[in-house]
C-alpha cells in the first residue's frame, strides 16, 4: 500500500566501503575502522574539524549522514526533520574508554570528554548539531537490525504530523566492528522506493 | 484514535517501593537525599539517593530469586510487578508491549571479573530487558530506549503513540538507572554534582545530585481503567533537539521551547490551559538558567512550577517516569508539590516556583525533560472529563 512516503536515499558503511544507494562511493582494503574513517573523511572533503573530537560511534553516525544527505534537498526545515536511530551496542565502544580511566585507584583519570559520548544518542546530536536539524529524537536498541521497530515509530512521527521527513536506521560499532544504514524517508509518492518495513529489510540485507 | 490512558503506576526509590509512600514523603517534604561516605560508588563522599540493597532484595523475595537478576533489572521487575497489581491489565497478552527506558542499564557490571558472574551478553540493554520480557513471559520483543536524560518522558510518549497508533492495546513502560562508580565518576569529571542537597532554580544552586530509581506506567486503551477514580490520558508529547552543543544545553532554550510548542499542539491545548509544570530542574547553573528562559518564551511564566530533584536526585533515565508518575498523582491527589532546596530565585526568565504544598485542580499538566547530545521533550497529561 501507498503510504505517501518514500525511502528517497540510503547509505552504507561496512568493511571498509562506504556506499550511497547502493553504488559504492568509497573503499580501503585491509585498513583498521580508525584509518578506514579518517581516509574517509579525507576523500569525501567533509572539513569538520569537530570531526576529530567525536568517538567511533558519532564518526561513524556523522559520516553516513554526511554522504547520505550530500545531495539531498536544501530547502528542507530543520524543525521538521527527525532523526531516528538504533543499534546494538549503544555506547559500549566509549563506556570500555571511560571504564579503563576509572578502574585503577592509583591511575584513575576519568575525562569528561570521553564521558560525554557514554550515551547511544550523542551521535543524533551530533548530526542534528551539523545539518541543523531540530526536529524530533529518539534512540532505540534492539539485537539487531529491527525494521519493523523503526518503521512503525516513523510512521507514528509522520501520522502525527510531527515530522515532514526523517533520517532513520542503524548505526553500531564495538570493538572495532561497525555497520551503519542510514535511510532518509521523505513526503514523495514514488512507487518503486515507497517507505515500507520489507523494503528498509531488503536493502539493509542486500547491501551487507 | 484510541486515548493512551494511565491504568497504574509505581515508584520504586530510596522514599519508598510504592507510588503512595513516595507521594505520602514528597508531600511531607522528605526527601532520599544523603550524604554517602561508604559507598562503593565512589572514593570520597558525596551526596545522592541510593536504594538500600537488603532492603530491595528483601522485597524481591516476594516475587523472585534476587540473586537471578542484577540490580537494575530487580528495579525494573519490582516496579512492573507492583505496577500490574494496581491494573487488570494482562501482561501475558500479546497485545501487551514492554517499553523500557534507561541510559545506562546494567553498566555496574563492567567494572568486575565475568561481568559480576552473569556473563558478557548482560552488558546489552537489550538483553537485560529480555531478561525482564521472560520474567513477565511476554510474548513481545521489548522495545529499548536510551535518550540520556530524556529517556523516560520520551519512552512515555513512545508509548502512547504506540496506543494511539493501535499497535497494542495495552504498554508497560519503566525506566530505571542505577548508581555505579561509571556514573559517578563521569559526573564528578563533569564537576557537576553538588556537595550538599541540590537547590533548583535557586540563586545559590551549585550542581546536581545523582539518584537511583525506577518508575512505571501502564497505560492502556481500555476507558474502565480507572486512577483513584479519575481518568488521566497522555494527550500529547514532542522531543526536539538543540543542534547546538552536545554535553551544555542550549543559551536560549530555543530547543526546548519548541518541544513544548509541539507538545501543546500536539495535545491540541494552549499554554494557558496548563495548571502545573513539573520541569527537569537538574539545578545545574546552566540547566535551569536554560528552562526558566524556554518557559518564559513558551508563555509558562505564571503556571506553578517544581522540580523534584530535590527530593530524589537525578534519576538519568528514570528520572521522566518517576515525575511523570509524580504528575500523576498530583492530578489525583490535587496537590502542588513544593520544591525542596528553593528559596530564592537565581534564573533570569520569568518563572513561577512552588514554595508551599498548594492546594488545585489540576486539568492539564506538562512534564519536560532535557539532557546530553542536546535533546528536549515535553508531555502533556490530562484529566477526562
Amino acid at each position: 500500500m501507498n503510504n505517501g512516503l518514500c525511502i528517497s536515499a540510503h547509505c552504507r558503511i561496512k568493511d571498509n566501503s562506504a556506499a550511497l544507494n547502493g553504488e559504492t562511493v568509497f573503499t580501503l582494503e585491509e585498513a583498521s575502522f580508525t584509518q578506514f574513517i579518517k581516509a574517509l573523511y579525507r576523500d569525501q572533503k567533509f572539513e569538520y574539524s569537530k570531526f576529530f573530537k567525536m568517538d567511533n560511534l558519532s564518526k561513524l553516525g556523522f559520516a553516513a549522514a554526511e554522504i547520505l544527505l550530500s545531495n539531498a534537498d536544501d530547502k528542507i526545515m530543520g524543525e521538521e526533520v527527525g532523526v531516528v536511530l538504533a543499534n546494538a551496542n549503544a555506547s559500549l565502544d566509549t563506556d570500555v574508554k571511560h571504564q579503563e580511566s576509572i578502574a585503577d585507584a592509583k591511575n584513575y583519570f576519568p575525562s569528561p570528554s570521553v564521558f560525554v559520548y557514554t550515551l547511544p544518542n550523542i551521535v543524533i546530536g551530533e548530526i542534528c548539531i551539523k545539518h541543523k536539524f531540530t526536529g524530533e529524537n529518539a534512540c532505540l536498541i534492539s539485537k539487531s537490525f529491527d525494521s519493523d521497530q523503526l518503521f512503525e515509530y516513523t510512521m507514528n512521527l509522520f501520522n502525527n504530523g510531527k515530522v515532514s521527513s526523517c533520517l532513520i536506521g542503524w548505526v553500531d560499532c564495538y570493538l572495532g566492528e561497525y555497520d551503519a544504514a542510514l535511510f532518509f524517508i521523505t513526503r514523495n509518492n514514488d512507487k518503486k522506493s515507497n517507505f515500507e518495513s520489507e523494503r528498509l529489510k531488503s536493502i539493509y540485507q542486500n547491501c551487507s | 484514535m484510541p486515548a493512551p490512558l494511565i491504568a497504574s503506576h509505581n515508584i520504586l526509590s530510596p522514599l519508598g517501593f510504592s507510588t503512595d509512600e513516595n507521594f505520602s514523603a514528597v508531600r511531607n517534604g522528605k526527601s532520599g537525599l544523603a550524604l554517602q561516605a561508604s559507598s562503593p560508588t565512589s572514593n570520597t563522599p558525596f551526596c545522592a539517593a541510593l536504594i538500600n540493597t537488603d532492603k530491595l532484595d528483601m522485597a524481591f523475595q516476594a516475587i523472585g530469586n534476587p540473586n537471578k537478576y542484577t540490580r537494575f533489572e530487580k528495579l525494573l521487575i519490582l516496579s512492573i510487578s507492583h505496577a500490574l497489581k494496581d491494573s487488570e491489565v494482562d501482561i501475558r497478552s500479546g497485545q501487551t508491549g514492554i517499553l523500557i527506558s534507561t541510559t545506562k542499564g546494567n553498566i555496574d557490571l563492567l567494572d568486575a571479573e565475568n561481568y559480576h558472574g552473569f556473563g558478557e551478553n548482560r552488558i546489552h540493554l537489550w538483553e537485560a530487558a529480555q531478561q525482564v520480557q521472560a520474567f513477565f513471559e511476554n510474548p513481545n520483543v521489548p522495545i529499548v530506549l536510551s535518550n540520556a536524560c530524556i529517556s523516560g518522558a520520551l519512552a512515555v510518549i513512545m508509548a502512547s503513540d504506540y496506543i494511539r497508533s493501535g499497535r497494542y492495546n495495552n504498554i508497560v513502560v519503566a525506566g530505571a538507572d542505577i548508581i555505579s562508580k561509571f556514573v559517578v565518576s563521569g559526573f564528578q569529571s563533569f564537576l557537576a554534582l553538588a556537595e550538599n542537597p541540590c537547590q533548583p532554580y535557586d540563586k545559590n544552586r551549585n550542581g546536581l545530585n545523582l539518584g537511583e530509581g525506577c518508575g512505571t506506567i501502564v497505560l492502556t486503551n481500555n476507558k474502565k481503567a480507572g486512577l483513584d477514580g479519575e481518568l488521566i490520558a497522555v494527550a500529547g508529547g514532542a522531543s526536539s533537539n538543540d543542534a547546538n552543543h552536545i554535553s551544555g544545553p542550549s543559551r536560549t532554550g530555543a530547543g526546548l521551547t519548541l518541544a513544548i510548542g509541539k507538545s501543546l499542539k500536539n495535545a491540541g491545548i494552549s499554554a494557558g490551559d496548563v495548571n502545573y509544570l513539573c520541569a527537569h530542574g537538574t539545578a545545574t547553573i546552566f540547566n535551569d538558567e536554560m528552562e526558566s528562559l524556554a518557559f518564559s518564551t513558551a508563555g509558562l511564566s505564571a503556571t506553578p512550577v517544581n522540580s523534584f530533584k530535590g527530593y530524589y536526585g537525578h534519576t538519568l533515565g528514570a528520572a521522566g517516569l518517576i515525575e511523570s508518575v509524580l504528575t500523576v498523582k498530583s492530578m489525583t491527589e490535587k496537590l502542588l508539590v513544593k520544591t525542596a532546596g528553593y528559596t530564592d530565585c537565581g534564573v533570569s526568565g520569568k518563572i513561577n516556583v512552588i514554595t508551599e504544598n498548594t492546594q488545585a485542580n489540576i486539568h492539564h499538566a506538562m512534564k519536560t525533560a532535557s539532557g546530553f547530545g542536546g535533546c528536549n521533550a515535553a508531555l502533556i497529561f490530562s484529566k477526562l472529563s
